[in-house]
């Protein structure tokens, strides 16, 4: 599938619990469907993001690693 | 910028669904020590990031990090003023409950937070209201310890008693800290 990411979130070298609670703060200005690339350096992102997105219903929609910068697509989600 | 992706790496209930099946937080911030201030606002902001409805009741020692930084003293009876003076309200002044050292353990402390990018308790307790969660101030200990509505920050709940608490504990996750 094809999306476009509508905001790009950098929380590069912030700790637990920054990088969800900024993610979450941008994604209450999203609507559904929309997507936000956030950037971070928390290791503890990796599993974080997991449980947020199974608690929240926001899909990850791809997680990449480049040189200790981690980067996750989040969708909203609900109803468009 | 528009990608393509393959299909969602984590399987989600819808979002209506997902908030509602996940009960909410209360905390009862009973200590007014650093560390504990700092794990309940932590846990706070972060239950509130994940959908969550979060409660804080603010009691006793607790209590005090809800008061203004630039209060001084505060109380009306000699007693009152004296126990602000020894131990002084707001966020900036918690102390640890360990290696405490007259307040020179905190101030590393928070040095070391700052240099391994952790937000402090002020940065948290901001985000916090932005996000939502409710700060009930205990109103029996406003009392005792002679605190007004004024000495307290803006933006809590109106101040209530263990009633209030405990109906906000009914059917959620309870954290006694």
């Amino acid at each position: 599938m094809t999306i476009t990411i509508t905001r790009t979130l950098d929380v590069k070298g912030f700790a637990c619990p920054i990088p969800i609670v900024r993610t979450a703060q941008a994604m209450k200005q999203l609507a559904p469907g929309d997507v936000v690339e956030v950037l971070a350096t928390d290791p503890g992102s990796v599993k974080d993001f997991a449980a947020w997105s199974k608690t929240t219903g926001n899909p990850i929609l791809e997680q990449t690693q480049e040189g200790g910068v981690l980067r996750f697509l989040l969708q909203k989600g609900g109803r468009r | 910028m528009t990608i393509t992706v393959d299909r969602p790496i984590t399987e989600t209930a819808p979002a209506e669904e997902a908030t509602k099946a996940t009960g909410g937080l209360t905390i009862f911030c009973l200590s007014g020590d650093l560390e504990r201030v700092w794990a309940t606002l932590i846990l706070s902001t972060t239950a509130a990031a994940l959908g969550k409805p979060v409660t804080v009741f603010f009691t006793f020692w607790g209590l005090f990090p809800l008061v203004k930084n630039d209060r001084g003293i505060t109380g009306e009876m000699w007693m009152q003023k004296m126990l602000s003076f020894m131990n002084r309200g707001g966020t900036s002044h918690l102390p640890l409950s360990k290696l405490n050292f007259l307040g020179a353990g905190p101030a590393m402390m928070r040095s070391l937070a700052k240099g391994h990018h952790v937000a402090s308790p002020e940065e948290l307790l901001a985000l916090a209201q932005d996000l939502g969660v409710k700060l009930v101030p205990c109103q029996m200990t406003m009392d005792l310890m002679g605190l007004k509505r004024d000495d307290l920050i803006e933006g809590t709940e109106e101040p209530a008693g263990a009633a209030t608490a405990l109906a906000a504990a009914e059917g959620a996750t309870t954290l006694f800290v």
